[in-house]
């Protein structure tokens, strides 16, 4: 009993130290640099970041199960581990494109919310960077799952701050040369550094 | 199988890629049919080539129901401030001939904006009511403005207004307005079965 208290006690820790590390510590788009696309482009409003968020975290953990699945079942037992890039790929194109028809189906209101920003998330660079990362650790399938969910909270965690920030630049009294992209380029930077901070936390 | 997969690499990747690019085309196509919205998309696009002016000139309500009567096969020739190009655009793509504007709904004139003649308006609020896209900011016994880019010069403020105050005033064209202006003789340089015929029945 007592065993198995602990037991439990340990698999919760090693969760939660996977949630910690991939939202703060391996933030995808501050620490990493994947995903920089979105984080630039969509982040010039909060609402339509907000919509963004909740698709990429949704993707990436729903990605982040399949391409384990793929890996685990197919890939891995043929020995072709060198077709994994191309592999994920296929398997984020198609269950984005399944995600998209099944949300356009059973739930109007979640499909007007995220369904202009479910095809671009085929082509963001985090998604494939998870699946990639996962397969690299070789982390279990709760593992792999819990992290594709990490790092798509990271994600809408980074992409709503900032877009927030860029609210309030647009109406701030920036020098001419630094209005627009430059001032939102330093913007990023100064987060990222602030998220270097997190590095050695566990 | 298995053991000839593992044997033969190449064999063993063409085989995976493959079938795994069958399975998700499968289960999409499958999708596709379960999962199939019923709607028209014909009315959107319609919808989209409209003025969205919202002037109710065509006798609808607004610019989605007219754009719902074409669809269901009501004249194409019935929206004023669209004018020729709307016409035409819409004639391209339900592939039909291109008629001119039916007189009877008004005829097409230079795009306008309104102007409130701020010293003269009482604060009735009544061209605020009139107005379909809310463009008109003001309160009761406040003076009134128009929010000049929402405005779509759709004059339906102009009649309420009991003291005459709103001026219909012509956008000066400036380099954000200015296009291209169409060929005058357009000649028909593809011969296809749609004009001959057009022309022997003329």
């Amino acid at each position: 009993m007592v065993a198995g208290h602990s037991h439990y006690n340990k698999r919760m820790q090693e969760f939660a130290i996977i949630l910690v590390s991939s939202i703060l510590i391996n933030n995808y788009v501050l620490v990493q640099f994947l995903g920089l696309c979105p984080f630039m482009g969509v982040s010039k409003k909060l609402e339509s970041a907000i919509g963004m968020s909740a698709a990429t975290t949704f993707v990436l953990t729903l990605t982040a199960m399949a391409s384990y699945i793929v890996n685990e079942l197919i890939l891995m037992p043929l020995g072709l581990i060198y077709l994994r890039t191309i592999g994920f790929i296929l398997v984020i194109a198609a269950v984005v494109q399944f995600t998209k028809m099944f949300i356009e189906k059973t739930s109007p209101l979640l499909y007007r919310v995220l369904g202009v920003f479910l095809p671009l998330i085929t082509t963001n660079c985090a998604v494939l960077g998870v699946a990639l990362q996962n397969a690299n650790k070789d982390l279990n399938f709760m593992q792999s799952s819990l992290y594709g969910f990490g790092a798509g909270i990271g994600f809408s965690l980074v992409l709503i701050f900032f877009s927030a920030m860029r609210e309030r630049l647009a109406a701030a009294n920036i020098p001419p040369p630094f209005e627009g992209a430059a001032i939102a380029m330093i913007t990023a930077g100064l987060m990222s550094l602030a998220f270097m901070g997190f590095s050695g936390l566990v | 199988m298995i053991e000839l997969l593992t044997e033969n690499i190449i064999l063993a990747a063409l085989v995976s890629l493959v079938g795994l690019g069958v399975l998700f085309g499968g289960l999409l196509g499958y999708a596709a049919e379960k999962f199939k919205v019923e709607s028209d998309p014909i009315v959107e696009q319609l919808d989209e080539l409209l003025p969205q002016t919202q002037c109710g000139q065509c006798g609808f309500p607004g610019c989605k129901p007219y754009a719902q009567s074409i669809a269901d096969g009501d004249a194409i020739n019935k929206c004023p401030p669209g004018g020729q190009s709307t016409i035409n655009a819409i004639a391209k793509l339900l592939d039909v001939a291109a008629p001119s504007l039916d007189e009877e709904h008004g005829e097409e004139e230079i795009r306008t904006v309104a102007f409130i003649r701020e010293d003269e308006c009482i604060g009735c609020t009544k061209c605020i009511q009139a107005c379909p896209v809310d463009a008109i900011l003001g309160a009761a016994k406040l003076m009134h403005t128009v929010i000049t880019q929402e405005c779509t010069g759709c004059d339906l403020c102009v009649e309420p207004c009991p003291v005459d105050c709103i001026d219909m005033l012509p956008i000066e064209e400036d380099i954000d307005q200015w296009r291209w202006s169409i060929p005058k003789n357009q000649h028909q340089l593809i011969a296809t079965s749609s004009s001959t015929v057009h022309e022997t029945l003329t």
